[in-house]
């Protein structure tokens, strides 16, 4: 196996609000290994940005509660100083923002932002060659006329270029991984899947990890090798994305998969169709999050309310499931999706 | 950019007309005669008629603006023959209760009135800017709180209450001040600051808590912008994302309004200029609402509205440099 960029143990984010403690990421673990693409879907409130954010160390520390570990580059990013983990950023890991409209800023050419990012781990570099960095970063990502773009203002572009541009400035420093957070949600379809062939044919040219969270499962299915499907700030289910697709096993897999196949085409990856609704992050049902929602949970006698299921590995796919039912429940879920 | 600038300079010399006609209307409607204004106290109504017509006060409304305007390119003689005054350009009018063009008024008051605003203008920026950014950076923390209950103090207080306030404390009570007497800064620098410290104190507690509340919201609005997040996730130190993307766009707005009332203050502080008896425009406007001093009236209003004007221009073109949006594209 390829080497370790990633390992996530148990991590644990709570934020205090007036309304009471927001429970946003409740335990989970994962790792990222060198040019690996994990997919985390799940629906809104699920915890995904949160996730990227920590990882990113850009979560406020005085307004969140963060427990388990984050090692990232040699260290671990909950108990590394400020200084520590902004030599991370941009190298070690580089971020994708899911609004390309607002993610750049709009007093500053796209060259000087593009610069700018390289300067923070190169900061020896001149003027001039920092603006060929740029130069060659706009090419790469595949800006027409590098040249003129390089001294144009952000608004005098559309959002798939400006999406394009934020990609470049996240791998100028060639960073181990690439977290991307729902990259393509805000962009119009035909840019969506420009913009995920270009960061594709990019991670193997600089060789990048890339966490792509989306709700789209289309998206996951295209393009990750590892799925990790959340819930409620918690793992569902984590697997190989044609194990997944193949033998979903996990009752809210199941309905996730159920959910895109039935839909059609211009709202494909919408994953509301689920009956009932994300639980409050605040309240959280007692035992398996999922049970208000979950149509195997009144055959359980009482034990999907009460005992909350913990990750385990079932031998015949190698997926991990948090569910009560046992494998062979588990195994006969995907029967009965059809793969047209 | 030059389109934008030329657009904004020509809308600029169209209001500043509109705004002479506009004043010179508001005070030929009054009720008060201009010609039983030249006299006084000699005043008989053979006298007032002839000055009517010396002055041309019977003249239509649009042929006394032509004059006015006149006036003001080229100078203008008001009366004939012995009791003939002319006022250089750009002459205002003519002041009978002061017995003074209305230029050189405003000229002998303007300074007065500049040196207030200026100094105040430069404190009120720097507390208000400064502890906004200190409110925004410790937010919710005791600085933040310790700022926000200053302010309001600072905002609760009637401008001529606390002028009398700092005057008494500083002049009467302890006696660390002498009683305000305007000195040029050029002739006495030291005596120049020592008269103005008061009224810059009053102006700046005046108009700083609004500033605080503008910089700390526009901190604050800024912070949660993705670009700034894309800034940290950069690597970017704390600082240099401060400088370049949080304060670049909290303080844009800020100076839009940092401009105007900078063109307010110049008009004149009335208040302030009156509690510490400086001689400035203030003082001279109100002098000449209580005499009906119609010239001094529409002279000092008109120059105010212009300090205005301009500076809406100036905030504008400073607009126009800063933010690539408006310079690009409009
Ligand atoms: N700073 C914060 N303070 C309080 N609650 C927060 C904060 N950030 C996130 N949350 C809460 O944490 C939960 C998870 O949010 P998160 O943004 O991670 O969801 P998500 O899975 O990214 O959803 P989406 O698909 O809508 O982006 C939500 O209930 C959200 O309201
Ligand atoms: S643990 Fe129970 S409620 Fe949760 S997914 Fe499995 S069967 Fe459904
Ligand atoms: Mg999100």
């Amino acid at each position: 196996m390829s080497e370790l960029v990633l390992q996530v143990k148990d991590l644990k984010v709570a934020f205090s609000t007036v309304d009471g403690v927001v429970q946003a990421v409740n335990g989970i673990s994962f790792d990222v290994r060198k040019g690996q693409t994990l997919g985390i879907v799940g629906e809104s409130g699920s915890g995904k940005s949160v996730t990227a954010s920590a990882i990113m160390g850009l979560t406020n520390r005085k307004s969140a509660d963060m427990s388990g570990s984050i090692l990232l580059g040699g260290l671990d990013v909950l108990t590394a100083q400020e200084r520590e983990i902004r030599a991370l950023r941009g190298r070690e890991a580089a971020m994708v923002f899911q609004d390309p409209m607002s993610a750049l800023n709009p007093y500053y050419t796209v060259g000087k932002q593009i610069a700018e990012a390289y300067e923070v781990h190169h900061p020896k570099t001149s003027k001039k060659e920092r603006r060929l960095i740029a130069l060659d970063m706009l090419a790469k990502v595949g800006l027409p006329k590098p040249s003129e773009c390089i001294d144009e203002y952000p608004h005098q572009f559309s959002g798939g270029m400006r999406q394009r541009i934020v990609i470049a400035i996240a791998l100028v420093n060639n960073p181990r991984l690439l977290i991307a957070d729902e990259p393509t949600t805000a962009l119009d379809v035909t840019v969506q899947a420009q913009i995920l062939d270009l960061m594709m044919n990019l991670q193997q040219e600089f060789g990048s990890a890339i966490i792509l969270i989306t709700h789209d499962l289309g998206v996951v299915a295209e393009v990750a090798d590892e799925v990790m499907v959340m819930y409620a700030g918690q793992t569902m289910e984590s697997s190989k994305v044609q194990t997944l697709f193949d033998t979903p096993s996990h009752p809210y897999t199941r309905g996730l998969l159920g959910s895109v196949r039935s839909l059609d085409n211009s709202e494909r990856g919408a994953l509301h169709t689920i009956a009932g609704n994300p639980p409050s992050m605040i309240s959280l049902p007692g035992g398996c999050p999922f049970h208000p929602r979950c149509e195997f949970s009144a055959s359980m006698n009482g034990l999907c309310a009460t005992v909350q299921p913990t990750l385990r590995v079932l031998p015949a796919t190698g997926s991990e499931s948090a569910c009560h039912l046992n494998d062979d429940q588990l195994l006969s879920l995907g029967l009965g999706v059809n793969h047209d | 950019m030059i389109a934008y600038l030329t657009r904004r300079i020509l809308f600029a010399g169209v209001l500043l007309l509109a705004v002479s006609l506009f004043t010179f209307l508001i005070f030929t409607v009054l009720p008060t005669d201009p010609a039983a204004l030249t006299c006084g106290k000699a005043c008989t109504p053979d006298r007032i008629e002839a000055n009517r017509t010396r002055l041309g006060y019977d003249q239509p409304v649009t042929t006394q603006y032509v004059r006015f305007l006149k006036g003001i390119v080229g100078g203008r003689t008001y009366g004939e023959g012995q009791g003939e005054f002319t006022c250089g350009a750009p002459s205002l009018g003519y002041s009978f209760s002061q017995k003074d063009c209305v230029t050189s008024l405003i000229a002998r008051t303007l300074p007065v009135t500049a040196s207030i605003a200026f100094g105040g203008f430069a404190l009120w920026i720097i507390f208000g800017i400064g502890l906004g950014m200190v409110s925004a950076l410790k937010r919710g923390r005791w600085p933040d709180r310790l700022i926000s209950v200053v302010s309001v103090v600072g905002l609760s207080f009637p401008t001529f209450f606390l002028a009398l306030l700092l005057l008494f404390i500083f002049v009467i009570w302890t006696q660390i001040l002498p009683f305000p007497s305007y000195v040029s800064p050029t002739e006495d620098f030291f005596g120049w600051c020592q008269a103005l410290i008061l009224p810059w104190l009053t102006i700046t507690i005046i108009s700083a808590p609004y500033y605080i509340r503008l910089t700390r919201f526009g901190m604050l609005e800024t912070m949660n912008e993705d670009y700034v997040r894309l800034g940290i996730a950069k690597g970017l130190k704390r600082w240099t994302v401060l400088r370049k993307y949080v304060l670049r766009s909290a303080l844009i707005p800020i100076v839009t309004v940092a401009g105007l009332d900078f063109g307010v203050t110049l008009g004149g502080a009335v208040f302030t200029e009156s509690v510490f008896s400086l001689p400035g425009m203030g003082r001279l406007s109100i002098k000449a609402v209580s005499d009906s001093d119609l010239p001094v009236l529409v002279g000092t209003t008109l120059v105010a509205g212009t300090f205005i004007v301009v500076f809406n221009l100036l905030t504008d073109i400073f607009y126009g440099f800063v933010d690539p949006r408006v310079r690009i594209h409009k």
